[in-house]
């Protein structure tokens, strides 16, 4: 089935996750969709199978506007999707959940289901023991029961968001065969990925996405660097030597490592220094997430030590590393930065630890005022924290720092802000750098990463595989280390001695 | 910003909601509403001893009100607060009980208050303590602790502290007469209590405006999550409003045991706690509101009693009438709610 998408939007309120999207899924191919986390490839999936309502746009079947409005319009096209978490009932067997959906009136037809997942499993030399619970099952193997699941239920158009994360090589290598087998059938294949390797390895055309909109489709062969150039934007030259005058030691890790995100944090050792300004960069979900809330004493780590100047931190003692001067600003700022139903003033007066049983009423309306005029938030004392703007949400965010903050531990500081204030905030950040404070922060954005980094540390796969200064290495490496192709001498370049 | 007018809407709909309810409700049962609500209105407000029965219903439901400020501020669901009644009556009845020859009534007295207080709040910290540590949800808790409590009333009555000689559902032993709290007999009233339930509504007023306690309670409410942002101990606050909100239905048990019953009768906590819960949600969770809830409710509770020899229909009337306000009001918060973000949806 060919299946047009014209102009499709997809607004959340004033984010534009898709800002009109016009693509063609040719049938008996393997088309990849490529971009970075929060490209907009998952909502125009989630479009496509129904599973989110797009603003607007047009979606076409074989040259006929449908509607495909739910996930079961979208089921009746025998558009189906293979999601990133596996979407089974842990409790049931391999064959109940296969039955699922499948099985229709009053007999269960357990024997015609148990053929037909046998016949499918070998077709596609899968190995499922049909009587195991799910919950059992690895992560691929649980892939694989959906998969079937989905082509039993009968597909022309089978999208798989990320399906090469968490399972084994031999998995990987099952799976492909099978997409390839389902292609050459003439079905339609979609492949959402951030991994140039899968692409590379399994499509025939690739479209890459950014900010909501397409930049580019390239066909078989594929340039590596046409593709990052897509996904990342012009890479801009790399900037003259900053002006760096690291201090002494404040954080440093030694043999941290913690489970949780997708990959987890494999052990790592590193050093920070005073006034560094550090990017830890990656792919969503490569372990810099966890490493930043470990070091933010947010997140329990699973072992190894953390030092606060020399001195060793309880992991996970949130109390303690904020006495520390350890400040941590998260990305979803009304989800973990502020209070919804509180003002202003009142996030001051709860900042405020001059102890007291009373609410320091006056002081924080004060400090509140000044801070606002200083930071050019667009807001009153009274102002409740909901009805700001993004951008000065997070200005409110940056103005809680105080000359005791020591540590920033920030988390895209700048997504989803418009050019002036993600300028206007990097001026205060460096601002605090400048008065001896050391930076960390998470970006997904490469000019940021280039522009504000003194040292760059990649992540992939829970693991850093690159760890330079900022004027020792480009955008084109940094790239190639997110997506796993960091050349051997990349890795293991030195803990913080790239900043000296 | 919500305008006066609107807020008279909401209050109208809500009424008329709850009202059109209930009617249709007599009316299904075969009763006249109109006489059926007048003599809900003259059961409690008809002489000066039935309000004095409505003022001493309105004491418990108030207290017990201002506890559940604070845990709902917190974001915590304390279905316990009527074990709490309970565990804080126990409490009170064991300190009276130890007054003897030569005691002093005034410390007795004081005592029990103390241990009033101090039994409902460790009855709160009990859930609270199964909530922060065991992860078991405090209205699960709250629950059950509810039923423990009621057996615990049960077995003293009839084991430890029953009457010389008999056991019966009507209690313990009186208090010796000098530990009975002065009561204006016409309305068989304390105005103990009346001052307490004063004092603690102006308590409350002045801890959730003024409080940094209190805005901290609102902060981890509304979002837990930011709490390591302005380091804040969500579970030590949980624990703390849990406390305070024992405390506060502790106190309301003691008046109960030592100022309305002068002695622990299995029925000593009268679901006030449960209807307190609703009496909170009534007054959208504003101190204000509630001695003006409380005291709707405490009428209806009091006005019921008469229904079935004046009307022949159960006295479970007032319970219809409260539950559809709470409905009605949730109904119309919800659709404001839901209005209100459709508005806003660009």
């Amino acid at each position: 089935m060919k299946v047009e998408l014209r102009d499709i939007h997809k607004h959340y309120g004033a984010v534009r996750a898709n800002d009109g999207v016009s693509l063609t899924l040719a049938p008996g191919t393997i088309h990849g969709i490529l971009g970075e986390n929060g490209a907009g490839k998952s909502t125009l999936m989630k479009v496509l199978a129904g599973y989110t309502a797009r603003t607007r746009g047009e979606i076409l079947a074989d040259g006929r506007t449908v509607d495909c409005g739910t996930p079961r319009d979208a089921a009746r096209l025998g558009i189906a999707m293979l999601y990133q978490e596996p979407m089974d009932y842990p409790q049931f067997s391999v064959i109940e959940n296969f039955m699922t959906g499948l099985s229709r009136g009053l007999s269960r037809r357990e024997t015609f289901f148990r053929q037909q997942l046998d016949s499918l499993s070998r077709r596609f030399r899968f190995s499922l023991d049909p009587d195991r619970p799910a919950r059992d099952l690895t992560p691929g193997e649980r892939q694989q029961l959906e998969l079937l699941r989905l082509i039993a239920r009968g597909i022309e158009v089978l999208i798989l968001d990320e399906p090469t994360t968490g399972i084994s090589g031999e998995q990987q290598e099952a799976l492909f065969g099978a997409l390839r087998a389902l292609a050459a059938e003439g079905k339609t294949v979609v492949l959402v990925s951030h991994k140039l390797r899968d692409a590379e390895a399994l499509c025939d055309r690739v479209t890459v996405l950014r900010n909501g909109r397409v930049t580019g489709t390239v066909e078989k062969p594929f340039s590596q660097d046409r593709i990052l150039e897509l996904m990342f934007g012009a890479l801009p030259e790399p900037a003259p030597r900053r002006d760096v005058s690291p201090g002494e030691e404040v954080l440093s890790v030694e043999g941290l490592w913690g489970t949780g995100g997708r990959a987890g944090l494999e052990p790592v050792s590193l050093r920070f220094r005073r006034r560094e300004t550090v990017a830890l960069a990656g792919l969503e979900g490569s372990g810099q997430e966890l490493f930043l809330r470990m070091a933010g004493g947010l997140v329990r780590p699973g072992g190894g030590v953390i030092r606060l100047f020399g001195r060793e931190a309880r992991g996970g003692d949130t109390r303690l590393f904020r006495k520390n001067g350890v400040t941590f600003l998260p990305a979803s700022r009304l989800e973990e930065g502020l209070v919804p139903g509180l003002t202003i003033w009142e996030h001051f007066a709860l900042l405020e630890d001059r102890g007291g049983f009373f609410v320091h009423r006056r002081e924080s309306l004060r400090r509140s005022r000044e801070r606002i005029r200083r930071f050019r938030i667009l807001g009153s004392p009274e102002t409740t924290v909901e009805n700001l703007s993004g951008g000065n949400q997070q200005r409110l965010l940056l103005s809680f720092l105080s000359k005791r903050s020591k540590i920033l531990l920030l988390e895209h500081p700048t997504r989803g802000l418009d050019v002036d204030s993600a300028r206007w905030t990097w001026r205060r950040l460096e601002d605090a750098r400048h008065e001896g404070a050391t930076i960390l922060f998470i970006s997904s954005d490469m000019d940021e990463i280039l522009s504000a980094a003194g040292r760059v540390l990649v992540f992939f796969n829970g693991r850093v595989v690159l760890d330079k200064r900022r004027d020792e290495t480009d955008g084109a490496e940094i790239g190639e280390a997110m997506v796993g192709k960091a050349g051997a001498s990349a890795a293991g370049g030195g803990n913080g001695g790239a900043a000296g | 910003m919500r305008s006066a007018a609107r807020l008279a809407t909401d209050f109208a709909v809500t009424v008329v909601g709850a009202f059109g309810l209930a009617t249709a409700a007599l009316l299904f049962a075969g009763a006249e509403p109109l006489s059926a609500f007048s003599a809900l209105f003259r059961g409690s407000l008809g002489s000066l001893l039935r309000l004095g029965y409505v003022v001493n219903a309105w004491i418990p439901l108030t207290l017990c009100a201002c506890g559940l400020i604070f845990t709902f501020r917190i974001g915590l669901w304390n279905i316990g607060v009527e074990g709490q009644v309970m565990m804080g009556a126990v409490w009170a009845t064991w300190a009276l009980r130890c007054y003897g020859e030569g005691g002093s009534p005034v410390l007795t007295v004081a005592a029990a208050f103390a241990a009033g207080m101090a039994g409902g709040a460790l009855w709160a910290l009990l859930a609270g303590y199964l909530k922060t540590k065991g992860g078991v949800h405090e209205i699960f808790t709250g629950l059950g602790l509810n039923f423990v409590a009621q057996a615990v009333i049960l077995w003293l009555i009839f084991g430890p502290w029953k009457r010389a000689g008999v056991a019966s559902m009507s209690g313990t032993e009186t208090f010796s007469r000098d530990l009975w709290l002065p009561a204006v007999t016409a309305m068989r009233l304390s105005p103990a209590g009346l001052v307490l339930v004063i004092a603690a509504l102006v308590l409350t007023a002045v801890l959730i405006r003024y409080s940094r306690m209190a805005l901290r309670l609102k902060a981890l409410g509304n979002n837990e999550r930011a709490a390591p942002m302005f380091g804040l101990r969500p579970q030590a606050y949980m624990l703390l409003a849990m406390a305070v909100g024992g405390g506060f239905a502790g106190l309301a048990g003691t008046i109960q045991a030592a100022g309305v019953y002068h002695r622990l009768i299995p029925a000593i906590s009268s679901n006030y706690g449960y209807l307190a819960l609703l009496v909170v949600m009534l007054a959208n969770y504003r101190v204000a509101a509630v001695p003006f809830v409380a005291f709707f409710f405490a009428c209806l509770n009091v006005g019921s009693i008469q229904l079935p020899m004046v009307l022949e229909i159960d006295s479970s009337l007032s319970g219809v009438i409260q539950g559809a306000l709470v409905l009605s009001a949730l109904a119309v918060h919800g659709w404001r709610s839901g209005v209100t973000k459709q508005g806003r949806a660009p």
